[in-house]
């Protein structure tokens, strides 16, 4: 069977169910597609150990690439290497921000070690994504899903999520 | 639909991204078993890991609409659910390693008190409830985080590739759990004269399991370059905690005995304190009750 769309392409529209502004290949977490007449095979590896996501990733894989025609599909998890918010695309930074969740700023390579202690939050500036002031505050470390904290703006005074560095 | 709760009971499951259906949390990954290593001694020791994080989970979760302020709930919660995945991995290894046809809600639900090899620091009782106290959890965890983040640094390197990849992924997560610790142990201990005491009192109630974090157990070493040795992290740690308390403004508890062994034996041993029965009572019985019950 010929398809219209490459299995890759299929997967990457696929999004993420808690960020669905999205995709997973915006998000970083699409690792590897191969297909091979009709059998295909996906690799994504999770965010965070216990993301309750990472099931449900798959089912939609699964179920988008059946409905585009392959007849096969396998899903495979990949734990190394670990994902960071690094592998978060440029389009996906600006989807974040567009949709008012401040987006995490880039890490780069981290050196091996001991890995540092943060006796006061790091002090990166976090742009409110509504209004652009960087005059933000850290209201909790930990938000609604396991990747994001609580921030708010002194300047308009709203609160806004931040995907959180790691 | 005739209503909200409807829709929770007659759809299929892959709906829901707070799914109910777990699956395989190795699924995929390459989980060949190194050439040379003892399957028995590698089934002991990711069960060592697993429990640790487990039971601390189990813990932690205890706190969940019990929290001084609801950031923090959702903060405790947060970390427990990252232990409980790294619990999951753990669990499902060692039972591949076993080879007896166990999975992991076999070794987490259906397993006896002795037959956890967690360290007693994760099981004693710190909070929400009786005897407890906000600041002896916040104690237990810099203590817990900054034990496994220097022990999962040293396993990225080891020679199980699933370890290794465990430990990869665990480094992050406990990294951003030790300074969530680390900065409350600060905010409190430097705070008003009775957080300050409260703080104090924490750690003194957590200071005697110290020492049975950096003995090693005979199965730690005998799998050399697939284990880390504990009596090596003993700096690294000891190193962080003075940092922290510096900037605290607390003093180490000094002249504490470790707490006691039983002839010898901890929980690396399978010999655990009292509350360990309770726990494993509430975190059991539903399973127990109802073989294979679902949401």
């Amino acid at each position: 069977m010929v398809h219209a769309v490459s299995a890759y392409d299929v997967a990457a529209r696929v999004r993420d169910p808690e960020l669905p502004v999205l995709t997973l290949a915006d998000l970083g977490v699409l690792r590897d597609v191969t297909e091979s007449g009709g059998r295909v095979s996906v690799t994504i590896t999770p965010t965070y150990s216990g993301c309750p996501a990472l099931d449900e990733m798959g089912a939609d894989l699964r179920r988008s690439l059946l409905a585009a025609g392959f007849e096969q599909v396998e899903v495979r998890t990949s734990l190394s290497p670990a994902w960071t918010t690094d592998w978060i695309s440029e389009d996906g930074l600006r989807k974040l921000r567009e949709a008012g969740i401040a987006p995490p700023s880039r890490l780069g390579p981290r050196a091996a070690g001991p890995v540092p202690l943060n006796l006061v939050p790091p002090s990166r500036r976090v742009a409110c994504p509504r209004c652009g002031s960087s005059r933000t505050a850290e209201l909790s470390r930990f938000g609604s899903t396991a990747c994001k904290a609580l921030r708010r703006c002194a300047d308009c005074d709203e609160p806004f999520e931040h995907v959180k560095e790691i | 639909m005739s209503n909200a709760y409807d829709g929770l009971v007659d759809q299929e499951d892959s709906h829901w991204a707070f799914g109910t259906g777990f699956s395989e949390p190795l699924a995929g990954v390459d989980r060949e078993l190194p050439a040379g290593v003892d399957r028995a001694d590698l089934s002991a020791y990711c069960l060592m890991l697993g429990d640790d994080a487990l039971v601390l989970a189990q813990r932690l979760a205890e706190w969940t609409s019990r929290a001084p302020e609801l950031e923090e709930d959702v903060a405790l919660a947060n970390i427990a659910l990252d232990l409980l995945g790294q619990a999951r991995m753990l669990l499902t290894r060692a039972a591949e390693a076993e080879g007896a046809g166990r999975d992991e809600d076999a070794l987490a639900f259906l397993r006896e008190e002795r037959e956890f090899r967690n360290v007693h620091l994760a099981e004693i009782e710190c909070g929400p409830f009786a005897g407890g106290d906000f600041a002896t959890t916040v104690a237990r965890l810099l203590v817990f985080s900054s034990w496994r983040l220097a022990q999962c640094s040293r396993l990225r390197a080891s020679a199980d590739p699933v370890l290794a990849a465990v430990a990869e992924k665990s480094v992050k997560e406990l990294a951003y759990h030790r300074d969530h610790a680390a900065q409350w142990v600060v905010r409190l201990g430097d705070g008003t004269g009775e957080s300050h005491r409260r703080m104090a009192a924490g750690l003194a109630r957590v200071w005697p399991y110290l020492d049975e974090l950096f003995t090693a157990h005979p199965v730690e070493l005998r799998l050399a370059g697939v284990a880390v040795d504990p009596a090596g992290l003993r700096a690294e740690v000891d190193g962080v905690l003075d940092e922290v308390l510096a900037a605290a403004r607390l003093a180490r508890p000094g002249d504490v005995p470790p707490a006691a062994r039983v002839n010898g034996l901890a929980g690396r041993d399978g010999v655990h304190t009292e509350v360990m029965g309770y726990l494993l009572a509430e975190m059991q019985h539903l399973h127990r009750s109802l073989p294979g019950a679902r949401w």
